[in-house]
């Protein structure tokens, strides 16, 4: 895979030196920034081709170099991390990168902008299966910029056999060799799967279920990570993690025993789309900015340096991506595809719900007996020494008054 | 009013803006917010919902103490020494100490983990010479150890600058009126050092509390302290105003613990107390 990859580089640095003076598709559509301008981009960590390693590009600085705009590009670990930070009006950010149930509920609330999604010069390369979804029926809000499914992440060496179910996850063998996604949608996910419920549940009963489920599931749990799933996964310190598979992709070319599995319980698709928030400040550069992303040229360094699929067909068909394209676990077709399901956005009250299961989850399991002994333990020595000094003090004053008496 | 006097003022007027915009302010925000709902209606269900959180504080409480009592069970000897010592000896001590503070505490905590893991520096090490393994990583003990690790200076410095401060005479007169080692340290030295253990406790007992980054990457998320749980309302969850209650009760705490310290700090002089 390295080597293909390698020669793969290679070629496309071939084919930069020799279209090295058109290099971007539109290049007229970039034109036109004022000196001094700026675009505050907020991404998700780990998510666009930041180098120029290996033949990559660095794509906020290309984006620099052609438009003469600068990026300050800021990153999240979570939706709803990012979602806290925009809805409290923290930070002004000109491009947002949220998932479906996110760009939802912000489109609900007002957080998000509309723009003319399709005058873009290079949106025809979007999918058409990627355009009008249900979280943006008449696109206007977002343009797609990867799409990925959630799977079991294991270690070969660690596990036996192949795994085909989210259950492993609950087995003792594996205890202190489990590891689980830290945040609330994707974790709650994984029971409901098992449960057979839907993942956009509302039924108080079946999210009390799901989280006593992650109460039983704790003691087993090695932790709950999102970015160090990387240090922990490679270096053969967990055995299994819930993950995204553009990320296994990442994994595997560092720790080869890595392997990952579609659980026959059905898993999460999600869809992460650019979209400009209500408070941005610089609309016509983040246009820009979006269509940019969307040049094949930048779109195959970011599928090839994130590790995601692409929804961009500038980058599936191209040949040079091809043994990306024709992984059937990035790209699963008709006979591989697992069952799938997207998170969708949840009323209020039980995303209140939620966060409430979920901390009580996070707080559940502390064994304190040890806790109120050490406590009594300090109380009755300090209560001890108070009197011990007390009785000393007053023997003292007995010898100190003696002469006197 | 006199001229002097008003030079006072406007000496100390700066951090009096300061601590009015940065301390005053915020904390009114936090009580504001602890006492009002997501609508800005005032209710008291998210102060009074804290009960529902008691296991967990009085575990951050009790990590803090015990990983505060091994810090100063360290940091007295240490410091002891350090004042004895030759003013070469002493600075280079003072240098080594201060060493680790210049690196980013979140590094420092990073490098801890990696060191502590199944598959980290310890345990490679040890099943190379043929021992078992050890469980060190996720546990109460490692967290313990991060608090330690990163907060002993805190400890160290308060302590060496009372003692270096000791008038050596003070020791002579006691070994010449017939005390013995240990004599002198706990009749002299001890007492004499009560108000550096008091501000070393203080230092080092309220960080540790309220810590989130240690117990998150040496307790992995599943040895839970409130500062892991404060951090979820703000960053995640969106619930400012649980959070906002927790922290006020967290303050309250530790504020209670401080006051309970000092009395032991001062009201005695005889020395008995600490030991």
């Amino acid at each position: 895979m390295k080597k293909l990859f390698f020669a793969a580089a290679c070629a496309l640095l071939c084919c930069a030196f020799v279209f090295s003076c058109s290099a971007y598709e539109h290049e007229e559509y970039y034109k036109g920034a004022e000196p001094g301008e700026v675009l505050n981009v907020f991404n998700w960590g780990e998510y666009i081709s930041d180098s120029y390693e290996d033949g990559m590009l660095d794509v906020n600085k290309e984006f620099e170099k052609l438009t003469g705009i600068k990026v300050n590009y800021v990153t999240f670990e979570s939706n709803e991390d990012m979602y806290a930070k925009i809805k409290n009006g923290g930070a002004s950010y000109d491009i947002v990168v949220p998932s479906d149930y996110m760009i939802e509920r912000m489109a609900v609330e007002g957080l998000l902008q509309k723009f003319d999604v399709e005058s873009l010069p290079n949106y025809h390369y979007i999918d058409e299966k990627y355009r009008n979804m249900y979280f943006d029926e008449n696109n206007e809000y977002c343009v797609p910029y990867n799409v990925g499914l959630v799977g079991l992440i294991y270690n070969t060496k660690m596990v036996e056999g192949t795994p085909d179910s989210w259950k492993i996850m609950w087995d003792e063998k594996y205890a202190g060799k489990i590891l689980m996604i830290d945040n609330p949608r994707d974790a709650f996910a994984i029971p409901q799967k098992i449960f057979g419920y839907s993942l956009n549940s509302t039924d108080e009963k079946e999210l009390s279920d799901v989280a006593q489920m992650l109460i039983d599931q704790k003691p087993l749990l090695q932790g709950y990570v999102m970015d160090e799933v990387y240090n922990k996964m490679e270096s053969g310190e967990a055995a299994m993690v819930p993950y995204y598979v553009g990320d296994f992709i990442t994994m595997h070319d560092v720790n080869p025993d890595l392997a990952f599995v579609y659980p026959k319980e059905g898993v999460n698709i999600f869809v992460d789309a650019m979209c400009i928030p209500a408070c941005a400040q610089n609309v016509s550069a983040a246009k820009k900015y979006i269509n940019f992303m969307l040049d094949p040229e930048i779109g195959i360094c970011n599928a090839w340096y994130i590790g995601y699929a692409s929804p961009n067909t500038g980058v599936v068909n191209n040949p040079e991506y091809s043994d990306y394209a024709e992984n059937k676990l990035l790209y699963p077709d008709e006979e591989s595809m697992p069952d799938t399901e997207y998170f969708h956005n949840l009323p209020q009250e039980t995303l209140d719900r939620f966060s409430a299961l979920w901390s009580e989850i996070k707080v559940a399991g502390s064994n304190n007996t040890h806790i109120y002994v050490g406590f009594s333990v300090v109380g009755a020595i300090c209560v001890f020494s108070a009197v011990y000094s007390a009785v000393r003090r007053k023997k003292r004053e007995y010898w100190y008054d003696f002469p006197k008496q | 009013m006199n001229k002097s006097s008003l030079t006072k003022k406007a000496i100390a007027s700066p951090y009096m803006l300061w601590s009015v915009i940065f301390i005053i302010v915020p904390l009114i925000f936090v009580v504001y917010y602890s006492v009002t709902d997501a609508d800005g209606a005032f209710t008291l269900d998210y102060v009074r919902n804290i009960g529902h959180y008691r296991d967990i504080m009085l575990n951050s409480i009790w990590l803090g103490f015990v990983a505060t009592v091994i810090s100063l069970v360290i940091a007295y000897p240490l410091a002891y020494i350090m004042a004895r010592s030759s003013l070469n000896v002493q600075r280079t001590m003072m240098m080594l100490v201060m060493l680790p503070m210049w690196m980013n505490l979140l590094i420092r905590t990073y490098s801890l983990m990696i060191i502590l893991q199944d598959t980290g520096i310890i345990n490679t090490a040890l099943s190379a010479i043929g021992l078992p393994r050890l469980k060190m990583i996720n546990t109460d003990g490692a967290v313990i150890l991060g608090m330690v690790y990163n907060y002993i200076p805190y400890m160290i410095l308060p302590l060496y600058s009372i003692m270096a401060k000791l008038d050596h005479g003070l020791i002579e007169a006691a070994e010449d009126l017939g005390a013995n080692k240990l004599q002198v340290l706990r009749k002299v030295v001890l007492p004499l050092s009560l108000p550096g253990i008091a501000s070393g406790f203080t230092m080092v007992f309220v960080p540790s509390v309220s810590t989130f980054y240690i117990s998150k990457k040496l307790g992995g998320n599943t040895v839970s302290l409130i500062g892991d749980i404060i951090e979820m309302q703000f960053k995640s969850s969106n619930n400012y105003n649980l959070g906002a209650a927790l922290s006020l009760v967290l303050m309250l705490m530790i504020v209670v613990c401080m006051a309970v310290m000092n009395r032991f700090a001062s009201d005695d002089d005889d020395g008995g107390v600490l030991i």
